[in-house]
């Protein structure tokens, strides 16, 4: 050992102490492009957005500080709030509807049966078409006295529906829409989920005597679990911003029945030309679509860590 | 002998030369107007879809043939290109020389922030008005309208919008129903031609917030009050009269009006009323042309004209209008001064007239007999028009905020048709845009 040690040390001894070369001082030039693009697409967007809410800021007017006044009429403004009411209402049925559904028809199109590939390609269809090119068919069809719709419901013997036309109808229409539009999107995620899971926990299951739905329970949902969530969090963030299929089809409306946080904020912006007050609307949802994207990617880790 | 030609006599000729094409043009221009002065320049014009703006860019060539003048025009769909021309004012960039205008939405916001240069200049100036321009020829109405209460001119009126009743002559020959003379009258007919069973109507109209303020506004106008704000340019949205016009768009929509119609903008109103599914509909002049379009109406050659009922006090037509800007910030301004005088010229203002695409600002239009006996709507169409003009106001307040002010009266006037107060409801709306207005006037 001792003599190790010392072929060691007459060995660090005999070579020339290497000076290392920094070469940091030259690469960081390299990244000052990147970080300019950064700095004006990203960071000064986000620093003047935080500027224009601490001011009265209207298009075509003056402005002026008003500190946080801003804020402090958000808290009151009841519109406002009601929004993002709306919003979650809207998010929860939009995420929770798609992956549910997109689930049972993920698990019924992982099955072998004739003409799957068709059946596979009619299923995700919907999700090609353009959002804005959907929402006007849709606002045809929704028409209470000359759309398709009522006219089924009728010849099934069902009353019609307002379906947007009415303030108590017109978010579970709206949400509708979505789950038309995106359940194939949730389908196909868990889809590639269940063809990567192993056949091995299910042979030996069926050894066991497992039924088909504790094989489900116990083995395809855990190990699905992590498909399940990616899917959780690309439909979430996708019904949070949805904007052009409510605008299209209702515009808020009828009232203020479908305002969510992005059309509240489009009108105070583009409408009514309120710019500061439109960016402490942002500032405030952005904090919000923090908190849940936080809660989305603990969960993702607890279900990573199981 | 002859005289050598020295330096000073060969510049001068030179210079005479030079010279000589602007002056033999200025004289031109006192015998005949010249259209090339321009020529060769290149502007931008930024419109709003809608029938006008197709008639102007289709038949555009007519005006680059004429003046050498090159038109770059783009039509953008309305809500969206009121943002646009907002938007790219505010950042002192214009992208166009000459823009389309919502008089009623927008002419304080454009008044205000002096975005638009005052036409009485390019007008007064006869280098560059053509004598055939006939200013005194635009409706006093529509003057008005362009007019800010400064007295500057910074559009030139285009188009004039007037509500009028449409009405199903079929179904009111069915029941022997004469068109109503008065609100009550129409609320009575509307009523009697109702007939859910059949999912007939007897009155479709605008529910949808914002949309809804207009038709709203048309009952106002009948009443003592007439207007939403008083002479100090206060808010007076919660008025007896303002609640009394509020009860009578109330009962309309919900008692004689199809299911859903709170959900319901023009479009909506327009098939099911195309459809033969409604009786009356009160909106905007322009509807004609689509209504009488035998390829997509059913009602085609069946649809009756007259001016908005007398109201209990007064009888008023609400009015909105729109005209052409040019940027302020433009640097061929005597190019777009001359596309201005093109596209509000009498020929273009005859086409909106005789297409149905809306009512010209222009009177002569009107009076032009031929045009109109060729015209594929009836007389009854024009006589209406001309009536309407007579007894037109407009039907929006003229402020900064209008579109705040439109959402906030518009969704309590939707709130009403589902059963809600009235009273409450404008009191509400009152109290909450009151402060917005104040703050819009203080910074006037």
């Amino acid at each position: 050992m001792e003599g190790t040690a010392s072929l060691a040390g007459t060995a660090a001894a005999g070579a020339a102490p290497r000076r290392r070369r920094n070469y940091a001082r030259h690469y960081w030039w390299f990244v000052v492009p990147c970080g300019a693009v950064v700095l004006g697409t990203i960071v000064f967007p986000w620093v003047f957005t935080l500027y224009m809410s601490v001011h009265e800021w209207r298009l075509g007017g003056g402005r002026s500080w008003v500190g946080f006044a801003n804020y402090a009429k958000l808290v009151e403004d009841e519109r406002f709030l009601l929004s993002i009411l709306r919003t979650l209402y809207f998010t929860a049925l939009s995420v929770l509807l798609p992956m549910v559904l997109g689930l049972l028809a993920a698990l019924a199109f992982h099955r072998k049966f004739p003409l799957r590939g068709l059946a596979r390609t009619i299923f995700i269809l919907p999700m090609m078409a353009t959002p804005v090119a959907v929402a006007l068919v849709w606002t045809m069809m929704f028409h209470p006295q000359l759309g398709v719709l009522n006219w089924l419901l009728q010849q099934v013997g069902l009353p019609p529906s307002m379906w947007v036309y009415a303030p108590e109808t017109v978010i579970p229409t709206l949400v509708l829409i979505e789950v038309w539009h995106w359940t194939p999107l949730v389908m196909l995620i868990l889809l590639g989920g269940l063809a990567s899971l192993p056949i091995d926990p299910y042979e030996a299951a069926k050894i066991d005597g497992a039924t088909p739905w504790q094989a489900f329970r116990h083995i395809t949902l855990p190990l699905l679990a992590p498909f399940l969530v990616v899917a959780l969090i690309i439909r979430t963030i996708d019904a949070l911003k949805a904007f052009d299929t409510i605008y299209v089809i209702t515009q808020g409306g009828p009232g203020t029945a479908s305002e969510t946080i992005n059309i509240f904020l489009y009108l105070q912006a583009f409408a009514y030309y309120n710019l500061g007050y439109a960016s402490a609307v942002v500032v405030v949802f952005f904090t919000i679509i923090i908190a849940l994207a936080m809660v989305l990617l603990w969960t993702r880790a607890r279900v990573k860590d199981a | 002998m002859t005289r050598a030609i020295t330096r000073r006599t060969a510049l001068a000729a030179g210079a005479g030369l030079i010279a000589a094409p602007p002056i033999v043009r200025q004289a031109n221009a006192q015998s005949q107007f010249d259209w090339k002065r321009f020529a060769g320049e290149r502007i931008e014009v930024s419109l709003t879809a809608n029938p006008r703006s197709t008639i102007l860019i289709q038949n555009q060539r007519e005006f680059e043939d004429m003046t050498g003048i090159r038109v770059g025009a783009e039509q953008i769909p309305e809500q969206q290109h009121r943002q646009k021309f907002a938007i790219e004012f505010a950042s002192g960039r214009a992208s166009f020389d000459v823009v389309g205008i919502s008089l009623h939405v927008n002419k304080r916001q454009v008044g205000r922030a002096r975005w638009c240069t005052d036409i009485k200049a390019l007008m007064a100036d006869a280098s560059i008005t053509s004598p055939d321009f006939d200013f005194a020829d635009f409706g006093a109405g529509a003057v008005a309208y362009s007019t800010q209460s400064d007295g500057r001119m910074d559009t030139l009126p285009e188009f004039t919008d007037y509500f009028i009743l449409y009405y199903n002559k079929e179904l009111l020959a069915a029941k022997n129903i004469a068109p109503p003379a008065t609100f009550d009258e129409m609320y009575e007919s509307a009523r009697r031609l109702n007939d859910s069973s059949r999912q007939i109507y007897g009155n479709v109209g605008r529910g949808l917030r914002n949309a809804n303020v207009v038709l709203y506004s048309s009952f106002l106008l009948g009443t003592q009050q007439r207007d939403f704000l008083d002479e100090q340019r206060r808010l007076i949205s919660d008025t007896p009269d303002a609640i009394w016009a509020g009860e009578f768009y109330k009962k309309l929509l919900r008692d004689c009006s199809p299911p859903g119609v709170s959900g319901f903008n023009w479009n909506e109103c327009q098939t099911t009323f195309m459809q033969g599914r409604a009786a009356f509909w009160l909106d905007g002049v322009g509807f004609a042309a689509p209504l009488e379009d035998r390829t997509r109406s059913r009602i085609a050659g069946k649809v009756g004209y007259a001016v908005v009922p007398r109201g209990p006090a007064n009888h008023h037509c609400a009015m909105f209008g729109t005209g052409f800007g040019i940027a302020e910030t433009s640097r061929k301004k005597g190019a777009a001064w001359y596309y201005l005088q093109w596209a509000s010229g009498k020929a273009n203002q005859l086409r909106y007239l005789t297409s149905g695409a809306g009512s010209p600002a222009r009177t002569s239009p009107y009076r032009n007999e031929e045009a109109i006996s060729q015209s594929r709507f009836s007389r009854e169409f024009f006589s209406t028009l001309v009536e309407s003009a007579r007894i037109s106001r407009p039907g929006l307040p003229e402020i900064v905020p209008v579109t705040e002010f439109r959402d906030t009266i518009g969704a309590a006037l939707t709130s009403t048709i589902g059963g809600a107060d009235v009273a409450t409801e404008l009191k509400k709306a009152t109290e909450a845009f009151r402060p917005v207005l104040e703050a819009s006037e203080r910074a006037a």
